[in-house]
C-alpha cells in the first residue's frame, strides 16, 4: 500500500486513539470500584477496605491524566485531519462532543478534588456521594463517546443539507438502539478491565507474600465482580454482532472470512482469508454453526463478500483477526473468572501458586481485548467514515501533504512512547510500594485539576511505613 | 441562538487566554530563574491551577466544533503543523510538573520542556492571530496556503509580541501571588515586560497601517472602537500607578483588561466576520437544530456550572502563597 497523506492520516488517528482509550477503559471500571469500596468501607468500617481504596486512589490519578492528556489531542485531531468530516459532521458530532467535555468536566473536576484530598474536610456520606459522582462523570463521559461513534457506524436522525449531517432528530441519535448495546459493551469492558487489573495486583501480592489481607480483599472482588461481568459481557457481545448482521453487513462477512453467499452457512473458526484470491486459505470451518451464529438458524442465508462491488468492502484480515483474538481473550478470561471463585469456595485458591500465576500474567488480557475490540468496529466500518454516507477518503483533509503528516505522526509516536513509558513507569512503582499499613495523607498540593500530584507524596512515604513495604523495596 | 454561542465562544476564548495566559507567562519568565529555590516558588505559584486552565482550551475547540463547524474545520486544517507543535507544547509542559520532582540527573530535560512548551504555545497562538488579522490565503472558502502558509513576518512578530505579553500577565500574577525576593524581581519584570509590550504594539500597529491590512479600513468606518484602545491606555496607567504603590493585586487586574480590550478590539473588527473576510458568523455557524439541542442542556445548565466552578476553584487557592506551604 502506498504510504499517502490519507494512509498515514489513519494510522495516527489509530495510533492516539488506541492510545487514549487505554486508560479511560482502565479508569472508568476503576472509578465505580473505588465507589463500591468506600460504600463498603463506611457499611463494615473494616479498615482494609479503607486501605484498598487509598492504594488504588492513586493509581486512578496517575491513569487519569494520561488519559486526560492524550485525550486533548483527539479533540483537535477531528479539524486538523478530518476538516471535511468535521465540517459535515459538526452539527451532529460537535454538539455530543460538546455534552461530553461539559458535562464530564462539570462533575470530574468538581469531585475529584474532594476525592483526593477532602476526606478530612467533608462529612462521610458526602465523601462516598463525591467517589459516586466522579464515577458518573467518567461514566457519561463513555456515554457520549459511544453516542458519537455509534452515529458513524450507524448514522440516523439526519438529513443531508447543503452538504452538512443535519440533525433531525436527536432522540433518534441517542437513544439509537446501537447506542444501548455498544455503551453497555463498552462500559463493561471498562469494568472487566478494572477487575482484572484489581485481581491480578492481589495474586501478584500473594505469589510475593506480602499485604495478604489487603490482596485477599483485592482477589476476591476482583474475580467475583469478574465472573459476573464476563458472561454479561458476552451477551452484550452477541448483541453488539447482531447489530453488525443487521446494519453493516459487508463488516460482518469481512470478520465471519465468509467470501460466498451460503445457505446454510458455515462458520470460519481460523483462516488466512486471501482478498487477491477472494478466498479462504488455511480454512477450518464447522458447518451449519455460520447460520446459528448470525441468525439462531441452521437453514438461513448469510451473506458473502463478493456479493459487495470491491470498493465497498472492508479490509478482511485486521476485523477477522482482531475479532478473534478478542473472542478468544474473553473466553479465557471467562475460564479465570469462573475457576478462580470456585477454588475460593472450595478454599483453595490461595495455595494454587499456578493458578494465581495465570490471574497475575492475565492483566493484559482485557486491554487487548478493549483494543481488538475496536479494531474490529472501525477497520470493518472501512472503507466508510460515516457508514454508507461518507468515505474515508472524502473526509481527509484535501491539501495535507503525506511529509507533513508523517512529521506529525512521528511526533507523536515519540511524544507518546516518551509519557506512557514514564506514566507506566510510575504505576508500577506504586504498585511495588503497595498498599502500606499506614494510611497515606493526600499531598498538599493535590488537586481536581491534577490528579498526579497525588503520587507525589505517596511514592516517597509509602515504602517507609511499613517494615513489609521496606522488605519489597529490597527486592 | 448564535448570538448566544457567539457568546460563550467570546467567553471561553477570554477565560483561556487570561487564565493559561498567565501560567504559560510564569513558564517563559521560568527560563529566568537562577536557583531551585526561586524555580520551586514559580511552580507553586501555578501549580494548582494550570490543568484547570488549560481545560478551557479543550472547551473553546468543543464549542467551536459544536456551533462552527465550519471554521472549527477550516482553521484547524490550516494551522496544522502550528497546532501540532502548540498541542506537543502543551503536553511536554504538563508532564514536566510531574516528572520533574522525580528526577535529579534529567531534571533539566524537564525544565527545558517546560519553557519550550510555554514558549512554543504562547508563540503559536500569537502567531494565529496574527495570520487571521492579515487574512489567510484563501479561496472558495477553503484554506490554499499549503504547510506555512499562515506564517508571515506580520504573523511571528505577533507570536513574539503574544510570548511578550503573557509573560508580562504571568509577571503581574507573580506579584500577586509571591513574597519576598521573587515578588521584587516580577515587580522588576514588568517594568522590562511592559516595555517590551508597548514597543511591539507600536511596531504591530505600524506595520498594519503600512500593509493597509484590511482590519483597519473597518476601525475608520467604526470610531467606537476606539473604546478599547482608550480603555487599554487606562489600564496601563494604572499598571503604572499600582507598580509605584506596589499594590499587588493591581497588576494583575491592569494587565487583564489590556488583554480583554485588547481582545475585543479584535472581535469587534472582524464582526460580521469569523475567519475574517471570508466566513460570517452566519455563515459558519451550525443548523438551528444543533445550536438549540446544545443550549437547552450544556449551554443553560452545564455551562453556568462550570463558571461557578471555576470561581470556586480559584477562590479556594486565593491570597499569597507562604513560603512555607508545601509542608505540613
Amino acid at each position: 500500500m502506498e504510504l499517502s497523506a490519507l494512509l498515514l492520516s489513519r494510522l495516527q488517528f489509530a495510533f492516539t486513539v488506541s492510545f487514549h482509550i487505554i486508560f479511560p477503559s482502565f479508569t472508568i471500571g476503576l472509578a465505580v470500584w473505588l465507589a463500591v469500596l468506600e460504600a463498603l468501607y463506611q457499611a463494615t468500617d473494616r479498615p482494609v477496605f479503607r486501605r484498598v481504596f487509598e492504594f488504588w486512589l492513586k493509581i486512578f490519578g496517575v491513569a487519569f491524566g494520561l488519559g486526560v492528556v492524550s485525550g486533548i489531542v483527539l479533540a483537535f485531531q477531528f479539524g486538523t485531519n478530518w476538516s471535511v468530516l468535521s465540517r459535515m459532521s459538526g452539527p451532529i458530532q460537535g454538539p455530543l462532543l460538546t455534552y461530553e467535555t461539559f458535562t464530564a468536566f462539570a462533575l470530574e473536576a468538581s469531585f475529584f478534588g474532594v476525592l483526593v484530598f477532602g476526606r478530612s474536610r467533608v462529612p462521610p456520606w458526602l465523601y462516598l456521594f463525591s467517589t459516586a459522582m466522579v464515577a458518573l462523570g467518567t461514566t457519561f463521559s463513555a456515554f457520549w463517546i459511544m453516542v458519537n461513534n455509534s452515529w458513524m457506524q450507524v448514522p440516523v436522525g439526519y438529513a443531508l443539507e447543503n452538504g452538512a449531517f443535519v440533525p433531525k432528530d436527536w432522540a433518534a441519535i441517542i437513544f439509537s438502539p446501537v447506542v444501548w448495546v455498544r455503551f453497555p459493551h463498552m462500559l463493561l469492558a471498562s469494568f472487566i478491565t478494572g477487575a482484572f487489573c484489581v485481581a491480578a495486583t492481589g495474586a501478584w501480592y500473594f505469589l510475593r507474600k506480602e499485604f495478604e489481607a489487603e490482596a485477599r480483599v483485592m482477589l476476591r472482588m476482583g474475580l467475583f465482580l469478574a465472573a459476573l461481568f464476563v458472561p454479561a459481557q458476552l451477551l452484550f457481545g452477541h448483541l453488539t454482532g447482531d447489530y453488525v448482521h443487521k446494519f453493516q453487513p459487508a463488516k460482518f462477512a469481512a470478520i465471519e472470512g465468509r467470501w460466498e453467499t451460503e445457505q446454510p452457512a458455515g462458520e470460519v473458526v481460523i483462516a488466512w482469508p486471501n482478498a487477491k484470491k477472494e478466498a479462504n486459505d488455511f480454512e477450518i470451518k464447522i458447518p451449519f454453526l455460520g447460520s446459528l451464529i448470525a441468525s439462531m438458524s441452521f437453514d438461513s442465508k448469510e451473506v458473502g463478500l463478493k456479493d459487495f462491488p470491491v470498493q465497498e468492502r472492508p479490509p478482511v484480515v485486521i476485523p477477522f483477526f482482531s475479532f478473534r483474538i478478542m473472542v478468544a481473550c474473553g473466553l479465557a478470561m471467562l475460564a479465570l473468572a469462573w475457576l478462580g471463585p470456585y477454588l475460593i469456595w472450595k478454599d483453595r485458591l490461595e495455595q494454587s501458586r499456578w493458578l494465581l500465576w495465570l490471574i497475575f500474567l492475565s492483566f493484559p488480557l482485557p486491554f487487548i481485548a478493549t483494543l481488538t475490540g475496536w479494531f474490529t468496529a472501525e477497520v470493518g466500518r472501512q472503507p466508510w467514515t460515516v457508514y454508507g454516507v461518507l468515505r474515508t477518503a472524502d473526509a481527509a483533509t484535501p491539501f495535507l501533504t503525506t511529509r507533513t503528516v508523517a512529521i506529525s505522526l512521528a511526533l507523536y509516536v515519540v511524544l507518546y512512547g516518551f509519557i506512557f513509558l514514564f506514566g507506566v513507569f510510575y504505576i508500577y512503582r506504586l504498585l511495588q510500594a503497595g498498599p502500606a499499613g499506614a494510611l497515606v495523607i493526600a499531598s498538599r498540593d493535590a488537586t481536581p485539576s491534577r490528579p498526579m500530584s497525588v503520587v507525589k507524596s505517596s511514592v516517597v512515604k509509602a515504602p517507609l511505613a511499613t517494615g513489609q513495604a521496606q522488605e519489597a523495596r529490597g527486592d | 441562538m448564535i448570538t448566544f454561542w457567539v457568546a460563550v465562544l467570546a467567553a471561553s476564548i477570554l477565560i483561556y487566554v487570561l487564565l493559561d495566559g498567565f501560567d504559560l507567562g510564569v513558564g517563559i519568565i521560568f527560563a529566568f530563574m537562577p536557583n531551585e529555590g526561586r524555580r520551586l516558588s514559580l511552580l507553586q505559584a501555578i501549580e494548582p491551577l494550570w490543568d484547570g486552565n488549560e481545560t478551557w482550551l479543550v472547551v473553546t475547540g468543543v464549542v467551536l466544533w459544536g456551533a462552527f463547524p465550519v471554521v472549527y474545520a477550516t482553521l484547524l486544517s490550516a494551522f496544522y503543523l502550528p497546532l501540532l507543535a502548540m498541542l506537543a507544547g502543551l503536553i511536554l509542559r504538563g508532564v514536566a510538573f510531574e516528572f520533574r520532582d522525580k528526577s535529579e540527573k534529567l531534571r533539566w530535560v524537564w525544565d527545558g520542556g517546560f519553557v519550550l512548551g510555554s514558549l512554543v504555545a504562547a508563540f503559536v497562538q500569537g502567531a494565529a492571530v496574527g495570520a487571521l488579522v492579515e487574512g489567510l490565503p484563501m479561496s472558495n472558502g477553503h484554506y490554499v496556503g499549503g504547510d506555512f502558509g499562515w506564517l508571515s513576518p506580520f504573523a511571528a512578530l505577533c507570536g513574539v509580541g503574544l510570548c511578550v505579553g503573557y509573560a508580562l500577565l504571568g509577571a503581574a500574577w507573580l506579584v500577586y501571588k509571591c513574597e519576598g525576593e521573587l515578588k521584587k524581581t516580577a515587580y522588576r519584570l514588568i517594568r522590562i515586560l511592559s516595555a517590551g509590550l508597548l514597543f511591539f504594539l507600536v511596531v504591530v500597529f505600524a506595520l498594519a497601517l503600512n500593509k493597509n491590512l484590511a482590519v483597519m479600513d473597518r476601525w475608520m468606518a467604526r470610531p467606537i472602537l476606539f473604546l478599547f484602545p482608550m480603555a487599554s491606555v487606562v489600564a496601563a496607567l494604572l499598571l503604572g500607578a499600582s507598580v509605584k504603590q506596589r499594590w499587588d493585586a493591581g497588576p494583575f487586574i491592569s494587565v487583564a483588561v489590556i488583554f480583554a480590550s485588547a481582545f475585543g478590539t479584535l472581535a469587534l473588527s472582524f464582526w460580521p466576520y469569523m475567519i475574517p473576510f471570508v466566513i460570517t458568523i452566519d455563515r459558519a455557524a451550525a443548523p438551528h437544530e444543533s445550536l438549540s439541542f446544545m443550549f437547552w442542556g450544556a449551554g443553560l445548565f452545564v455551562f453556568p456550572l462550570m463558571l461557578v466552578y471555576l470561581a470556586f476553584n480559584y477562590g479556594v487557592f486565593r491570597g499569597k502563597n507562604r513560603p512555607s506551604a508545601d509542608h505540613y
